[in-house]
């Protein structure tokens, strides 16, 4: 292994030096809509994304730093899926944080940090690169949520996203400290040599796991670990949401894949057992409590919560056949799965924001009525959202569904056939909320008086890009698929 | 590009243009550019028909193009002699249903228009379908159009009609698409519907998946006691979208059973055939009592529909080549007949708003022509000789004598209840002394209206004299199918 390999991590490299640009710069601009920095902001997300592609194409898995962080084609796709989602989110973001005072150079910084964090976790080899990588994204979301000062809700959702989060936090360290007491290591790799060789005392591998599970469950936001989910999309700025709501779901789905995935494989039985649970708590309490919401960030967590369970389904199966092509495709449905959530996710919030406006937030679902008489094509998009998400064809959504639920019913375990019935069972009762926001926008009547229609025009034509995308992609899902299918079958062969 | 994907592609292309217009105010443009679409989309199944080789069961115009590979899913389109008909009758239908609502939609015009005419391809994409999850993709994606225009044009209580009928319909087709998962796996990997013909499989797993394909059919027929989301919608539907959910919705789940369970689960349809036997025959009386109680005449003709949908099921599971082919032919039959009576209901609703039986008496007087058409329409429903509806019933009787004496003896009762309430609704509505001031008022049929009405009429007589092109079509594939299902395809091995 060489020694230290700067080669390997040259987009982080970019990204941190960027971050400080845009951090110096913003603090010379006077410019009031902070053009330099957000044009300089996205300019480097574009680089990042781009960057990651290319070496996601060329294929190559390379380690540097001394075997402490490892490049290779999975972390490449979902840092550069990450670095796309930040775009978008940032691009969205604009109008709606220039009316609530929080146009700043910090916006700008943090998310740029918090992308750093996301991108360090998702090539991390290392407990502690990864934990360092964690609290890097977390620290800087932290300061986002609270970043409207002055905003009581705000503060509050600041203030429980991080306490609970920290606590969260400390799970997992002490359960990868654990993990490194009884294995004496903290390489990713030295670890499953470790436990492979079975000399391991089992209690203690098995108490860390259930740490270590409890700490990802939290971040990827699937019961019993959701408490944080609705307050805090519901508490935070639309714009910091949506930042919470996306590219961190890959960084925590990278970390469970490098955790659970490459070094605790040993470990599988127990930590599918406990996915399993979370994973059908998190369909059914999700999917319930959502039908309950009148507000529409609020019933947007709860879709989150479910949709997230749906996803850790992917990541059950696999294990147990014991071979490579079960697991790959288990493990790359849920990618699919993550990354289509992440595009339908980035519309629903961005849709928001764009019919926000000073002193209106829009988060009501009620505030949604009549949207196809008011602007139809609106409509139509956030129609297309909500039928991906129902998992209507065809829709990307259907396909992530599609995919999972094959991954699972392949493995042809009976129980496994009654989950996926469970899960299809639940995703009904999922389909009920997702149709009354359609409902609430395409058969009720306008709001009185009808709200002025200024859209914002950049982020309006991103809008209707991100609804085609919807379709397309349900139309046409093969090439999405065949990434997350080659980035996982490469990272299994290591 | 083959004739099916024009007929599938066509009518979706017109929709989008229309649901795109710059200016959708221009309700005349719009609604000429979705007749234009709907005559060109029938012109171009016409030869199907023509072209269509009698005698042999097998595929014809078939396509074939990969299209997911990823999950080895083809582009695969073929019709035979079960299914060509169905093609044609969607666009036929299609076109009465834009001239039947040519001035009763005044709102949103394209968009009504619109849903049509991608609706159609759809449906037309459901039955020359021969890809598992091509099938199931069209299948679902039919499900948006009909829950906007249920809930957009529809009556008083569209928005509970709506989700009723959506969540109802999907929760059947998810336990399929489970099914179809589990095929996919059971089959190495494929989604080919006719490779799975041939798929031998273990008794315990026909039988899952039986129910699983019954769950989705059983809905979409509806059969007992599942049906009761189609009165609902029915009632609720503009005329429009009744006539094409009587016409042709309800055929897609009795086509299923002609596709998936009969031919892929046989040993299981043999062992399971008096479940449904015995709940057609529930359908036909208890529904045809509860069809003689009914106020409303929209309700009146859905539960008909139960009624004779009751019929085509219980012709496909007596598995006799008379019974099946009757089962068909009923189908077909009951495409126009149904149509034909929601939209002289649509014809009566337009001028007094109202659908109750007791705000009609003596139309005749002032409507002689519409009267004459509605009839004729409602001796089609109580199957009349010389109409289309007695050639279905017909077969299926003698079929079922063979079968079972008492099966047709209970069976034929239908005969007597379909007149008893048809022909007593005919009696309340049309004929006797004038009612009130608003069936004075009535205006005779217009140019338009005794079109749709014509074009329907020459339909059910041509079909009701000479059937012959019908059930010759259909002789070869109906025969194969019955020869394959007497096969047992169980497991040989363990």
């Amino acid at each position: 292994m060489t020694p230290i390999n700067w080669f390997v991590v040259y987009p982080e490299v970019l990204l941190l030096v960027m971050a400080c640009i845009v951090a110096l710069v913003d603090l010379w601009s006077n410019d009031p809509q902070r053009r330099l920095t957000f044009w300089l902001t996205q300019a480097t997300f574009a680089a990042v994304a781009a960057l990651h592609f290319r070496l996601f194409d060329a294929g190559d898995t390379l380690y540097g730093m001394q075997g402490m962080v490892v490049a290779d084609p999975m972390g490449h796709l979902l840092a550069a899926f990450s670095a796309l989602a930040m775009l978008v989110t940032v691009a969205y973001s604009q109008a709606y944080i220039a009316s609530r005072e929080m146009l700043k150079g910090e916006f700008f910084t943090l998310a740029m940090f918090c992308l750093l964090g996301i991108s360090v976790m998702v090539s991390a080899n290392n407990f502690l690169v990864m934990y360092v990588g964690l609290e890097l994204m977390s620290l800087s979301l932290y300061a986002l949520v609270a970043l409207r000062r002055d905003h009581p809700v705000a503060t509050e959702a600041a203030m429980k996203y991080f306490v609970l989060g920290a606590l969260a936090s400390g799970f997992l360290l002490y359960g990868l400290s654990m993990m490194y007491g009884a294995t004496g290591s903290l390489d990713l790799p030295e670890v499953f040599k470790a436990i492979q060789t079975g000399r391991i005392n089992a209690d203690v591998l098995t108490l860390g796991i259930v740490f270590v599970v409890a700490g990802l469950s939290f971040k990827l936001g699937v019961a019993p670990f959701h408490m944080w989910v609705p307050d805090v999309y519901h508490g935070a700025p639309t714009a910091v949401t949506l930042m919470i709501a996306s590219a961190p779901k890959l960084g925590a789905f990278a970390m469970t894949m490098r955790l659970l995935v490459e070094a605790f494989t040993g470990l599988a039985g127990d930590w599918q057992q406990m996915l399993i649970v979370a994973s059908v708590a998190s369909m059914l309490l999700g999917n319930v409590a959502a039908i309950a919401q009148t507000n529409l960030k609020r019933m947007l967590a709860y879709s989150a919560i479910a949709q997230m369970g749906f996803m850790l389904l992917g990541l059950t199966p696999t294990v147990i056949s014991a071979n490579t092509i079960s697991a790959a495709n288990g493990y790359s449905s849920a990618m699919f799965y993550i990354v289509t959530y992440l595009i339908t996710t980035l519309g629903t919030f961005g849709l928001i924001m764009l019919l926000a406006r000073q002193g209106f937030e829009c988060d009501e679902i009620t505030d949604l009525s009549g949207l196809a008489q008011r602007t139809p094509w609106l409509a139509g998009v956030m129609a297309t959202f909500m039928f991906s998400l129902a998992g209507i064809p065809p829709l990307v959504g259907f396909y992530a569904k599609f995919a999972v639920l094959q991954s699972i019913v392949s493995t042809n375990v009976p129980g496994y056939i009654w989950l996926a019935v469970i899960a299809v069972l639940l995703s009904l009762v999922g389909a009920f909320y997702y149709l009354r926001v359609v409902k609430v926008m395409y058969f009720d009547a306008p709001v009185q008086p009808p709200l002025p229609q200024t859209l914002a025009g950049g982020a309006a034509a991103l809008m209707a890009v991100n609804g085609l995308a919807t379709l397309v992609l349900g139309i046409l899902p093969d090439g999405l698929m065949g990434m997350c299918r080659d980035a996982i079958i490469r990272a299994l062969a290591t | 590009m083959g004739l099916l994907s024009v007929a599938i592609w066509l009518p979706v292309l017109v929709g989008v243009v229309l649901f795109a217009l710059p200016k959708p105010e221009q309700a005349t443009m719009v609604r000429w550019l979705a007749l234009v679409g709907a005559i060109a989309a029938f012109v171009v199944t016409i030869p199907l028909a023509t072209d269509f080789e009698i005698g042999t069961a097998a595929m014809q115009f078939s396509e074939r193009t990969l299209w997911i590979e990823r999950f080895n899913v083809y582009y695969h389109l073929g019709v035979d002699g079960i299914s060509l008909w169905f093609v044609l009758l969607t666009a036929f239908i299609t076109v009465i249903v834009v001239i039947a609502g040519w001035e009763s939609i005044e709102q949103r015009v394209n968009q009504y228009m619109g849903a049509f005419l991608i609706l159609s391809g759809l449906m037309i994409g459901v039955f020359s379908a021969l890809d598992g999850l091509l099938f199931y993709v069209f299948f679902e994606a039919t499900l948006i159009p009909m829950y906007i225009i249920i809930g957009v044009w529809g009556g008083p209580r569209r928005v509970y009609a709506a989700f009723k009928f959506f969540l109802y319909t999907l929760l059947g087709s998810l336990l399929m698409l489970v099914a179809l998962i589990y095929l996919y796996y059971k089959s190495g990997g494929s989604f080919d519907i006719l490779a799975w013909h041939k798929l031998p499989l273990p008794e315990f797993a026909q039988t899952m998946l039986f129910f699983a394909f019954f769950a989705a059919f059983s809905v979409k027929v509806p059969m007992w006691p599942v049906h009761t989301w189609l009165p609902d919608a029915h009632v609720e539907a503009p005329t429009g979208g009744s006539v094409v959910l009587a016409a042709i919705m309800l055929k897609l789940g009795a086509y299923g059973f002609l596709r998936f369970s009969l031919p892929i689960v046989p040993d299981a349809s043999r062992e399971w055939a008096w479940f449904i036997i015995t709940l057609s025959l529930i359908a036909v009386v208890y529904i045809g009592l509860v069809a003689l109680v009914q106020q409303d005449m929209k309700k009146l003709v859905a539960y008909s529909s139960i009624a004779h949908m009751g019929f085509v099921t219980l012709g496909f599971f007596i598995f006799d080549p008379l019974g099946m082919a009757g089962g068909i032919v009923q189908m077909v039959s009951h495409g126009f007949v149904s149509g034909a009576m929601f939209l002289c209901i649509g014809v009566l609703y337009d001028r007094v708003h109202s659908r109750e039986i007791a705000a009609y008496g003596g139309v005749v007087n002032t409507m002689p022509k519409f009267a004459a058409f509605a009839v004729l329409f409602a001796m089609a429903n109580c199957g009349l000789p010389g109409t289309a509806g007695f050639v279905g019933e017909w077969m299926v009787i003698l079929g079922s004598v063979k079968f079972n004496f008492w099966i047709a003896a209970i069976a034929s009762t239908t005969l007597i209840f379909g007149a008893a309430y048809t022909l007593w609704m005919v009696k309340r509505v049309y004929f006797g002394a004038v009612a009130n001031d608003h069936v004075k008022a009535l205006a005779d049929l217009n140019f338009r209206e005794f079109i749709a009405l014509g074009l329907l009429a020459v339909s059910v007589l041509w079909m009701g004299v000479y059937p012959k092109p019908f059930t010759d079509v259909m002789d070869a594939s109906v025969a194969e199918l019955l020869r394959h299902v007497a096969d047992s395809k169980l497991d040989p091995s363990p």
